[in-house]
């Protein structure tokens, strides 16, 4: 397919010639991990507040849970997350295996943990801080989530990014729920897969540059939005 | 602020959910091998029985072990594999009602151009089989319960060897990682030529051995059982299958090359 054996110079032909099929997978491929992050974000945040907030019988075993799970192999989420789907599974009338949908269910397992356990240490740390202050304005332990979670959100940027990193980098899971297929369910890291089987070392490497130079766009991005946010704050 | 955040962020998130949902076409969900997806037969016929009936065929291409589980849970609306007793197998135990030949092509050994064994000159696939177990040449087998693996382990019991030991290396992977890590290790393997063929990275790798009728590779469509699986698209599904054993689904797959080398050849009855 190449003529080169030079991965960097393949990457540079495959971003000069944008073809349509590359541009899908690299659509999808942020798609799927924005909407997964998206989703951990909205259940992750207000999860993690709530737990540095609340005290409650068995807090410090869920903390813990919730940090060994930053670890979950992402080829075990998928495998859950299969048979979940699997048309013989319990949700299997869904009909979402093998779909988009599905590995976005994936990945939200994956991010999730990482979102809510970091959210916790970032709010537990603020709160400590300004905990006495908190009190004296007499807000309740419910007012305060939003409140702290406002005050820590350029922290919690990074939070997020770590989410999105975990998302867009794993192949294990999207591999098994979604299959892997064509044109459907292909995104960025099962191709690099399978031009690794095809022994397309170059393609493989290529396609590798350009996710992290992606990864690497949208971080420097969000780097740019936290420096303005923090000049603005003064 | 936080509700223009909120507001903003929400309303991105249904535009990209949006993006996500798929066109509604008829599509029918194929199990298949990694030898017909990885060689680009797939690629070269779909389109002409899309064209046809305007039904998509989208491929999961696993080892042929793990087709028949995603079959047999209900996942996929067809299976294409190549494990002949298998397929009998799955018919017998009522996961499918039907089962025909599509076409063929032949395994063939891989290794380092030196042959520590000297396979070259076996005459039998029995004999290069139990030379590389003699000389305890390395041998990277799949070890993954593919068709190919299956294979191979019918071939070591014919060959009258017991496959283990330092020399014999089960690496539960795809063919294609298997080929990538003969390479590294300088070990002989099985490989469908499909495959082989299309690999681009087989450094000091080269065909040693081929011809032998034991290296036969079929490959059967199934009909998968509505009684069994009733949810899944049964009317579809018989078409491809019946598209494949056709006149022009045959022609299509005598058509496929790659590298200027037919790869695949069709065989229906």
């Amino acid at each position: 397919m190449s003529s080169s054996d030079n991965a960097f110079l393949t990457a540079l032909q495959l971003i000069l010639h944008m073809d349509s099929d590359l541009f899908s997978i690299v659509t999808l491929s942020l798609q799927v991990s924005f909407v997964a992050v998206a989703l951990a974000a909205l259940a992750g945040l207000p999860l993690g507040a709530a737990l540095a907030l609340w005290r409650f019988p068995g807090r410090n075993g869920v903390i813990i849970v919730l940090n060994a799970l930053m670890g979950l192999p992402p080829v075990v989420a998928g495998l859950c997350v299969y048979l979940l789907l699997s048309r013989a599974g319990p949700l299997g009338q869904l009909g979402l295996l093998f779909s988009p949908t599905a590995m976005v269910v994936a990945q939200f397992v994956l991010v999730l943990p990482i979102i809510a356990s970091l959210t916790r240490q970032q709010v537990e740390a603020l709160h400590d801080e300004y905990a006495e202050q908190l009190q004296s304005l007499g807000l309740s332990t419910t007012r305060m989530i939003p409140t702290l979670l406002w005050d820590a959100r350029i922290g919690l940027v990074t939070v997020m990014l770590a989410g999105f990193g975990r998302a867009s980098a794993e192949v294990g899971a999207v591999m098994i729920v979604g299959g892997n297929i064509d044109g459907v369910t292909r995104v960025m890291t099962t191709s690099i897969v399978l031009e690794t089987s095809k022994g397309n070392l170059p393609l493989a490497l290529g396609l590798g540059i350009i996710l992290l130079a992606l990864v690497t766009l949208i971080n420097a991005l969000a780097h740019l939005m936290g420096e303005t946010a923090k000049r603005r704050l003064g | 602020m936080k509700k223009i955040a909120v507001v903003t962020s929400l309303s991105l998130l249904s535009l990209t959910w949006g993006g996500l949902a798929l066109a509604d076409d008829d599509y029918i969900t194929l199990a298949s091998t990694t030898s017909t997806e990885n060689s680009g037969l797939f690629d070269a016929i779909i389109p002409q029985f899309t064209d046809k009936t305007d039904i998509d065929v989208r491929v999961v291409a696993v080892g042929t072990g793990q087709a028949f589980e995603t079959a047999r849970r209900g996942d996929a609306d067809s299976l294409l594999v190549h494990d002949t007793a298998g397929e009998e197998q799955f018919v017998a135990d009522g996961y499918a009602t039907e089962r025909l030949d599509v076409m063929y092509n032949d395994f063939v050994i891989v290794g380092p151009s030196d042959d520590p064994a000297g396979i070259s000159n076996s005459d039998t696939v029995n004999e290069a089989f139990s030379s590389i177990a003699e000389s305890e040449s390395p041998f990277a087998s799949r070890g993954d319960d593919s068709g190919t693996n299956r294979a191979e382990l019918r071939l070591w019991e014919d060959a009258g060897v017991t496959p283990q030991g330092e020399w014999y290396r089960e690496l539960g992977s795809g063919m294609g990682p298997t080929l990538n890590t003969a390479a590294g290790m300088h070990a002989y393997t099985l490989t469908d030529r499909a495959t082989w063929v299309a690999f681009d990275n087989p450094q000091d790798l080269t065909l040693l051995f081929e011809g032998d009728d034991a290296l036969f590779n079929q490959y059967g469509s199934l009909l998968l059982s509505a009684e069994r699986h009733p949810h899944l698209k049964h009317d579809l599904a018989a078409q491809w299958h019946e598209w494949l054993v056709s006149e022009e689904g045959q022609q299509a797959i005598a058509d496929y090359r790659l590298n200027g080398q037919q790869l695949f050849f069709p065989n229906a009855q």
